[in-house]
């Protein structure tokens, strides 16, 4: 449904939870006087990540702490599709289903999230999870993905499989934090198993750095030290090429 | 603004512009026609909607001419000036593929659609779009939104030109409509589907090129070829907006505005928009009198004959009291009957304001509205203009939003759009004011050019008096009257009255006003009592008096009324009104006065021959002739003297001195669709009421 509506179902009302408080603070504390209005978007993220998502309440309460008519915070908050409009669970998982995903097996994803959680936007019954689908999270080389967006943060759990997958939820549902990045045996996008490529050690260990002439170089202690980056000086004129850089 | 012209050029055609002009203003004043959508002379430029594209030589793409100012185009390589091609074929393209893009989701709904034929969209595809469609695709719909009685939304038709949210937000001043979602999906609506609560709401039927935005209550009753539009002026409040009147036949089927910058500019309120069902309903069409406690209808002769036989007696026995619809020929028709029986008792302000019977300028708003954009402090006193001329208070607006003004008032803390200081809520905040040496009344002291603003809710009570004498003094005492600028200014509620009190209709030597009149009434020492057309007094506390009626609806006069003669509303005359400012303005007819009912004039014309002192006037020429003889003032028409008299006007003299009332002020208005006869018998106007008043109870609880 592109179409954004608020819910049909709303909650009485809506505050800021202590915690939340602060962070709010933090960021009306960015803006001057008189421009309340550009922390509307950290404000709407804050009560998100309160509640799951933006009911009406909330989008009236930030209105009326920023000073803003409720029609304006509508907008933001319809115009934007981070903002959840409907209830969603403790932990909303989004999976990707564009191409990448898609041919790595993103299939088999929804189907553990369809038979798991429920269908597409709704809540558990336990209230802990829902699921939705969204398009690219830009993790193509780890593919299979999901991001989980919860009130700690939104991490990437990627080159999943059902199994993985499963096991996430299971973490999730016992209420602890499973490691994000790839849940298989590599580390973020390096090639799966033995590396093949640019094994050679001396690439790390700077033995391969050669001594680094540089061009204003003043005293011989900067050219003593070839493999500290020469910092860019406000005075030195940028048209040259920087040394090393 | 500052005179840097600098030269364009204009389709070949060298012009020379100020340099802060948009292209798009460019063109218009080289006489080329940029066809536009989203762009509105009275609003902010969005340029969204890209159907006023023109070729800027020199530009890789063209640029929109509504937000691409003259000042911005760079010369040409040997230093001629910019040039901007408005027909080139880069731009015939342009415009037919905006036309296109709009043409993709927009419903075909022109058989059923009320802009049909007087549609932007409709003309501007005609005269710059492609000859047919070329989409074969699947078109989105939007679900209607709700917002009030009186907008009719098809949202489906909407093309997101945004000139409704703007509207709201800038010259309203209620930032209630806004655009949620976004590209296809992009929907303008209210906050959950609320109705809109500003009194100018109409004007967003007015600003919507395409058919989202259209009248409620006009609603598949007309096409525009069809109807006679006729151009007159407006009563539903003292300002005299420029309207015009489409009837067929004998109904005014719609009122729109006109175009004048000097009073209403493009807007025109709710209930001057939306109040021409209640010109059908509860119309007296025929005389009427009251035999055994009914009344029945007579004919003209008969009715005649009763007035006359009640008028013939004692003339201090006589009173009569003018409502605030009257025109200005009626009430010199009325006065002159009245002078010549010698009935002294005669008053135009039936709610009793101490205003009026000396100088022009101390009744009159005389800052003129077009005046107020040039003041830097406005005091308001006892008014509540969103209310009371609501087109008047979005001019303030204006005024505040182009940061001229400090805004202070002393009256009753209203929602006004625009922020104001509260100085207090009676008379005597306005006598502490005028004590006090910081504060408001340094803004007013320092101001360039000051403003007063005196209500009828200051005037109409029993200390109005001591009120007007107080603003007088303040006013004197700040500065605001000087020579080229005159800023005392009382805002009239009523359409009639100044006009009422320019030719004069006020109690004569030894007459009563309508305080006196009424309690005569009551005590049993009138006899015979005529109201033209006002029903705002209390009906209920006039004894035995005998009352006659001369008006246009069975309003709380007519149910009391002895004698009913039936006279032609405002859009049934061609009469003379003077507005707030004194400026003179005259309506036309647009459609027949209803049924036996006559011109108001006429009626007096016709009972002074049956009494045998016959009107020294046959028709409204010869009428008009010896009023213009009698106050040369009204000869003048369409202009607001302004501060032509300032220097010789001392405001410290108005009123009289004496004690003031504890009591706030309050404004007239207390139901803004109510105020008068027509509005009372509209059925329109009763739902906005009900649902303004819904909305009230449901916050106090």
């Amino acid at each position: 449904m592109s179409v954004r509506r608020l819910h049909a179902e709303q909650p009485e009302s809506f505050a800021f939870s202590k915690d939340s408080e602060k962070l709010v603070k933090f960021w009306l504390g960015k803006y001057p006087k008189g421009r309340e209005a550009s922390a509307v978007i950290p404000l709407l993220w804050i009560a998100q990540k309160q509640e799951g998502w933006v009911s009406e309440p909330a989008i009236r309460h930030v209105a009326d702490r920023l000073g803003m008519p409720h029609i304006r915070v509508l907008e933001v908050a319809t115009f934007y599709t981070q903002f959840n409009l409907a209830p969603a669970g403790e932990h909303l998982i989004q999976v990707c289903g564009t191409t990448p995903c898609w041919l790595r097996g993103a299939g088999e994803l929804k189907k553990v999230c369809e038979s798991r959680i429920g269908p597409k936007g709704q809540v558990s019954a336990d209230g802990k999870f829902s699921w939705v689908e969204v398009e690219c999270l830009g993790a193509c080389a780890n593919a299979p993905m999901v991001q989980i967006s919860n009130r700690h943060g939104d991490d990437y759990y990627e080159d999943l499989t059902a199994e993985s997958l499963n096991a996430i939820l299971d973490v999730l549902a016992r209420g602890e934090t499973p490691a994000p990045g790839p849940q298989s045996d590599r580390k973020t996008s390096e090639p799966a198993g033995e590396a093949v490529t640019l094994t050679d050690k001396s690439l790390y260990d700077g033995s391969r750095a050669k001594p680094v002439k540089l061009p204003h170089a003043a005293s011989p202690a900067a050219e003593a030290a070839p493999v500290k980056k020469a910092r860019p000086s406000a005075k030195k004129a940028p048209a040259k090429k920087g040394g090393g850089e | 603004m500052s005179e840097d012209l600098r030269k364009i050029i204009v389709d070949g055609r060298e012009i020379e512009v100020p340099a802060h002009y948009t292209l798009l203003q460019a063109a218009e004043a080289a006489g080329r026609e940029i066809p536009r959508f989203c762009y509105h002379e009275r609003l902010s430029v969005a340029g969204n909607c890209r159907m006023c594209l023109v070729e800027l030589v020199g530009a890789p793409k063209p640029v929109a001419s509504c937000a691409w100012g003259v000042r911005d185009c760079r010369p040409g390589p040997e230093g001629q000036p910019p040039e901007m091609k408005t027909l080139s074929p880069m731009v015939k393209k342009a415009r037919e593929g905006v036309m296109e893009f709009l043409l993709i989701n927009h419903p075909l709904d022109c058989p059923i659609c009320d802009q049909g034929g007087e549609c932007d969209l409709q003309d501007q595809s005609l005269a710059y779009g492609r000859a047919g469609s070329r989409f074969a695709e699947n078109k989105r719909a939007v679900e209607d939104k709700y917002m009030g009685p009186l907008i009719k939304t098809i949202m489906t038709r909407c093309i997101q030109c945004t000139r409704c949210v703007r509207f709201a937000t800038e010259v309203a001043g209620v930032p209630e409509l806004g655009a949620t979602g976004r590209g296809e999906d992009m929907e303008i609506t209210t906050y959950l589907q609320a109705a809109m609560t500003s009194e100018l709401s109409g004007n967003v039927i007015d600003l919507c090129p395409v058919g989202a935005l259209t009248s409620k209550p006009y609603a598949f009753n007309a096409r525009p070829w069809e109807l006679k539009k006729t151009e007159t002026i407006d009563v539903m409040d003292a300002l005299g907006s420029n309207i015009r009147v489409d009837s067929r036949g004998g109904a005014v089927l719609r009122i729109l505005p006109r175009v004048n910058e000097e009073i209403n500019e493009e807007w025109i309120s709710d209930k001057t928009r939306f109040v021409w069902d209640g010109l059908q309903r509860q119309r007296l069409d025929r005389p009427y009198a009251r035999r055994n406690g009914r009344l029945e209808p007579v004919s003209w002769a008969e009715a005649l004959s009763i007035a006359a036989e009640k008028l013939s007696g004692a003339p201090e026995r006589i009173a009569a009291i003018a409502g605030d619809l009257c025109a200005v020929e009626d009430l010199k028709a009325a006065k002159d009957l009245f002078d010549v029986l010698g009935v002294s008792s005669i008053d135009c302000r039936q709610d009793g304001a101490a205003i009026g019977g000396g100088a022009r300028e101390g009744y009159l708003f005389n800052t003129t509205i077009y005046g107020v954009e040039d003041a830097d402090a406005i005091l308001l006193i006892g008014t509540n203009p969103r209310l009371e001329a609501p087109v008047l208070n979005a001019r303030i607006r204006k005024t505040w939003l182009g940061g001229g003004a400090a805004i202070g008032v002393i009256g009753e803390a209203a929602d006004l759009t625009y922020p104001y200081e509260h100085l207090g809520a009676g008379p005597e905040s306005l006598e502490e004011l005028i004590g006090k040496r910081t504060g408001f009344i340094q803004k007013l002291k320092k101001a360039q050019r000051p403003m007063i603003v005196l209500g009828m809710g200051a005037l109409a009570r029993r200390d109005g008096a001591a009120v007007l004498r107080l603003a007088g003094e303040l006013a004197s005492a700040v500065g605001a009257v000087k020579d080229g600028w005159n800023g005392f200014n009382v805002l009239h509620a009523a359409a009639g009255r100044a006009g009422g009190l320019d030719v004069g209709f006020l109690p004569g030597k030894g007459g009563k006003d309508t305080a006196g009149i009424l309690s005569a009434a009551k005590g049993g020492k009138l006899d015979t009592l005529v109201l033209l057309g006002a029903d705002e007094i209390g009906m209920d506390a006039l004894g035995e008096t005998f009352v006659i009626y001369v008006g246009t609806h069975g309003d709380a006069g007519a149910h009391r009324a002895d004698l009913i003669l039936p006279g032609a509303a405002y859009t049934e005359k061609s009469a003379l009104y003077v507005n707030t400012e004194g400026r003179v303005q005259m309506t036309s007819r647009a459609v027949f006065p209803k049924g036996e009912a006559k011109e108001d004039w006429a009626i007096f014309r016709a009972l002074s021959e049956r009494m045998g002192r016959t009107l020294p006037y046959d028709n409204l020429d010869q009428l008009r002739r010896k009023l213009f003889d009698d106050c040369p003032v009204l000869a003048g028409l369409d202009h607001a003297p302004g501060a032509e008299t300032a220097k010789d006007f001392d405001p410290a003299k108005l009123g009289k001195a004496g004690k003031l009332t504890a009591a706030p002020f309050e404004s007239p208005v207390t139901d803004f669709f109510l105020t008068n006869q027509v509005a009372r018998a509209s059925k329109t106007m009763a739902e906005c009421s009900a649902l303004a008043s819904g909305v009230t109870r449901r916050a106090a609880e």
